[in-house]
């Protein structure tokens, strides 16, 4: 059926089924291909974006039931206006494949807006759900550690 | 864009060509093989690009596939040390498919073996097993000399660029090319006349470059061996970096696939009414061996699969795991197909009373690559031309094998490579190329985009083999006299040979054996046999290879050997190499001055260590674990490589933390199993990997005295199932012989 959708500030006039996924209204419907598809069953994180600001995995999310308004990982940051995770990310040189990165990202976005100094502890809790084949994870924690302390020094 | 041109009748390696508003560097290759190279008919030979300079300024051609090795980043370095640009201002592409730049006509000159698809596609695996310092051209099967080869061949690229377009310069100011220097992107001329590279760049064209360049010494350095940005880094942390499943066309339809899970067999039948009654759906479209759904979105599509009711032929091989380890446990007994190493006379050793002589029997599982994107591939095809968007390890390939599925000439085809989330051998496969490319000719006009779900993906791979081994050692005075070694697997060389060119190679598989046979140990009597398994399971490369099951054999039983010596297990290994591969016992040295391995221990934790030695880097590694509510715990690991030359050490730290992590996972918790012919894993549920809070702490140093380059992108696998099986033995006394080992304990997590 006919409804809007807010995503990344702009809103969108959409006219697709209530039970699709939010995951592919974003990546077939909007062409917000940021998102990924891993797993479609909230065992990997990939497809991690935020709905009024709480990071949700939106494979798990149907259309009819978003409640708020969404941001993807184009709407973070951009290129040349990096958000201070996504800055982090290239500053400890993170990414291998690189494929799951905007999931850990806003994953890692959602934890330091409620948790601005988060421990290892933390962020093991945090971030598990994430998955990454290439092994990333070091350099994951070490940047979230990072983004952390340049969040707080505002 | 640049036009590539053909060039008759040039034989040298590094050209220059005329594009459009500027020049062409790059190394001329044959076209096709030829009888006499040193005289090619017009037209048989070709300029590959690697630098393009036009108006729009310098683009660098990587033409091999981004899968996070790094190859984006450091081929673009190698030129870029000798072209003297300024890293920001570089700009990197893909190029045309890779099979331009992997000639067999070429590439016969230096493989010991005379076939043009085999050479080619070997040349292609070794490009897609690895990252890049083995990429270039490793000598994986032995008696190759191209990885030195193209490493310098990259740097020559750039060094004749540069004196070319300093040349031009000279040409133009009158000035001696003596008094000219580059910096950024510019020709500097005394009293600080400068003259940007794009600005000559037409000039440059007309010229001859030069033959003879002394290439930079590593002393003077300024992008290699130190950590440089990655090139693909801004885009793949904003969401930007197109990887297949990305491509976007206007009037795309989304499709998906559902194939038999009968790996091998076919589809009897299918009814396609419910499905195609389905809101959104276009097209069930008949494959042979399973269906693809063309619809609106790719969720309607993945609901419409669901929906087919079908009826599938049976699976061409055991219908449970546990038939398949029979069948592969009985060719231990059956004849050799290889005996790689016969050191010494293990058939005529005489024991003694007082020696030690134990044996024993491991198993490891098939397992998946389970690559975090899904198989994936975009297709247009027009009547004429079919256009293919995918993350390939082998384009060239790809390109020869669609254009057969669809009636079309290799010309017609053409494959733009995009980044690959996630390669580990599994997309130097054509097969979701090929699917990709027939869904598109049934939808002939209309771009598709195929994109497999996580569960046909998991249930279609060419899996790493089950194997098992029989080992049996010999130790005398605490020392290891004998090793005797027998693997059996399915052999992943024949298999993909078979697929790849129409038949499979006769002759020993080295590949079955390397990690055994190949190990750097001074063991007076020390044999080595293969033995191949005949199973019809689909097999493929997987991060290693062959390493990746036989060094978990092979330093699990060294392992139970120092224990049986009443030795130390790292001072035991230490010893064996010491007398046979100095590197190697170097990377030992290094774990256990790291680890502080002969200092104190924290109590309720163990440690063990694993050596390995694959794809000619020597990795050492020493995991601890502790033991938590009686589950285990991974502390920390360190990791100790010997890559001869390290051309980017950030890169190569985080491909040996890749690697260990890829091999932990699949030695704690990754099985790929049959039941009814049907493998019983479909997603990250039932097969899961290492997360983030079961990672520990990992130390990586970096070694270079091999004197070569090394890879990078595998050898971090190998030593990991076995460190870690060796730490659980130090801390429970538990020796585990057969994987994963959450079949036998538990992990916190």
């Amino acid at each position: 059926m006919a409804r809007q959708l807010r995503v990344n500030g702009t809103i969108h006039d959409l006219d697709l089924p209530d039970d699709i996924p939010l995951l592919w209204v974003l990546r077939d419907a909007l062409g917000l291909t940021g998102t990924k598809y891993g797993c479609g069953v909230a065992a990997c994180g990939a497809c991690t974006v935020h709905i009024a600001g709480q990071a949700v995995r939106s494979c798990q999310v149907a259309l009819a039931d978003v409640w708020g308004p969404v941001t993807t990982i184009e709407g973070l940051g951009q290129p040349d206006a990096l958000h201070a995770v996504q800055q982090a990310w290239v500053d400890h040189q993170v990414v291998q494949c690189g494929y799951c990165q905007s999931g850990q990202i806003m994953q890692a976005a959602d934890l330091l807006a409620r948790q601005p100094a988060p421990s290892d502890a933390d962020i093991d809790a945090a971030m598990a759900g994430n998955l990454c084949r290439c092994g990333t994870y070091p350099r994951i924690r070490a940047a979230v550690h990072s983004a952390a302390r340049a969040l707080q020094a505002g | 864009m640049a036009r590539w041109g053909q060039i008759a009748r040039r034989t040298f390696l590094i050209g220059a060509t005329a594009v459009v508003g500027g020049v062409a560097f790059g190394v001329w290759q044959y076209r096709r093989d030829l009888p006499n190279p040193l005289t090619p008919e017009p037209g048989a030979v070709t300029l590959n690009p690697w630098i393009i300079i036009d108006q729009t300024g310098v683009t660098l051609i990587a033409a091999r596939a981004e899968m996070g090795q790094g190859v984006y980043t450091t081929l673009p370095a190698l030129l870029a040390e000798e072209l003297d640009v300024d890293w920001h201002q570089i700009r990197v592409i893909h190029g045309p498919a890779a099979q331009a730049y992997y000639n067999a006509g070429l590439m016969s000159h230096a493989l010991p073996t005379t076939d043009y698809d085999r050479t080619a596609w070997q040349e292609m695996m070794v490009e897609a097993m690895s990252i890049l310092p083995k990429m270039i051209g490793l000598q994986v099967t032995g008696g190759s000399t191209s990885t030195l080869d193209a490493y310098d061949r990259l740097r020559h690229a750039g060094a004749t660029a540069r004196e070319t377009l300093k040349q031009a310069a000279a040409d133009r100011l009158g000035v001696p090319i003596g008094q000219l220097e580059t910096r950024e992107g510019q020709v500097i001329a005394p009293g600080g006349v400068t003259i940007r590279y794009q600005d000559l760049a037409e000039d440059a064209a007309r010229l001859d470059p030069p033959r003879q360049i002394d290439l930079r010494p590593a002393s003077q350095w300024r992008y290699l061996g130190r950590a440089m940005p990655r090139l693909d880094m801004v885009e793949k942390v904003t969401g930007t970096a197109g990887f297949a499943i990305d491509k976007r066309l206007p009037g795309m339809r989304f499709a998906t696939l559902r194939m038999t899970p009968h790996l091998g067999g076919v589809m009897r039948s299918h009814d396609a009414t419910a499905a195609m009654a389905m809101a959104g759906v276009d097209r069930v479209i008949d494959l042979g061996h399973g269906i693809a759904v063309v619809a609106q979105n790719t969720w309607i599509a993945m609901q419409a699969a669901q929906a087919v009711a079908i009826e599938w032929g049976p699976a061409p091989y055991p219908d449970t795991s546990q038939e398949m380890m029979g069948v592969i446990r009985a060719a231990l007994d059956a004849p050799a197909n290889s005996k790689l190493r016969d050191d010494g006379d293990v058939e005529g050793l005489d024991t003694q009373p007082e020696d030690r002589v134990i044996t024993a029997e491991y198993s490891v599982p098939w397992l998946a690559h389970a690559t975090m994107e899904p198989m994936s591939a975009a297709a247009h095809f027009t009547g004429d031309s079919l256009q293919i968007w995918a993350g390939s390890q082998a384009p060239g390939f790809a390109e020869a094998a669609a254009a057969q599925a669809v009636g079309l000439s290799a010309e017609q085809v053409q494959c733009h490579v995009t980044y690959l989330g996630g390669g580990f051998g599994r997309r130097g496969e054509s097969d979701f190329i090929v699917l990709a490319a027939r869904v598109a000719h049934a939808m002939s006009g209309t771009p598709v985009l195929v994109t497999w779900s996580r569960e046909e993906d998991m249930r279609h791979d060419f899996y790493r083999p089950a194997a098992a081994a029989r080992m049996r050692g010999v130790l005398r005075d605490g020392a290891a006299l004998a090793l005797d070694g027998r693997v059996a697997a399915p052999s992943v060389t024949r298999q993909s040979m078979a697929r790849m060119t129409g038949s499979a190679p006769p002759g020993p598989d080295k590949g079955h054996v390397e990690g055994m046979f190949n190990q750097p140990y001074a063991i007076p009597h020390y044999r080595v046999t293969g033995h191949l398994a005949d199973l019809a399971v689909p097999v493929g490369f997987w991060r290693s290879v062959g390493n990746s099951f036989n060094a978990f054999f092979m330093e699990s039983f060294i392992d139970e050997m120092a224990i049986a010596a009443d030795r130390d297990p790292l001072a035991f290994r230490l010893a064996l190499a010491a007398r046979e591969h100095a590197p190697s016992a170097g990377v030992l040295r290094a774990v256990a001055e790291m680890s502080g391995w002969d200092g104190p221990r924290a109590a309720g934790t163990g440690r063990g260590v694993a050596m390995t030695h694959s794809f000619h880097t020597p990795v050492a590694v020493v995991i601890e674990v502790a033991e938590r509510d009686g589950a285990i715990a991974l502390r920390r690991a360190w990791m100790a490589c010997d890559v001869g030359t390290a051309l980017d050490p950030s890169i190569i730290e985080a491909q040996m933390i890749g690697g260990l992590v890829y091999g932990l996972s699949a030695a704690m918790m990754e099985e790929i199993s049959f039941a009814g012919g049907v493998v019983e894993q479909g997603n990250f549920t039932d097969y899961d990997a290492l997360r983030l809070n079961q990672m520990p702490p990992v130390e990586v140093r970096i070694l270079q005295s091999t004197g070569h380059i090394g890879g990078v992108g595998e050898p971090g696998t190998p030593p990991a199932a076995p460190a870690l099986a060796n730490a659980i033995f130090d801390l429970t006394g538990r020796r585990i012989r057969d994987l994963p080992l959450n079949k036998h304990l538990r992990f916190v997590g």
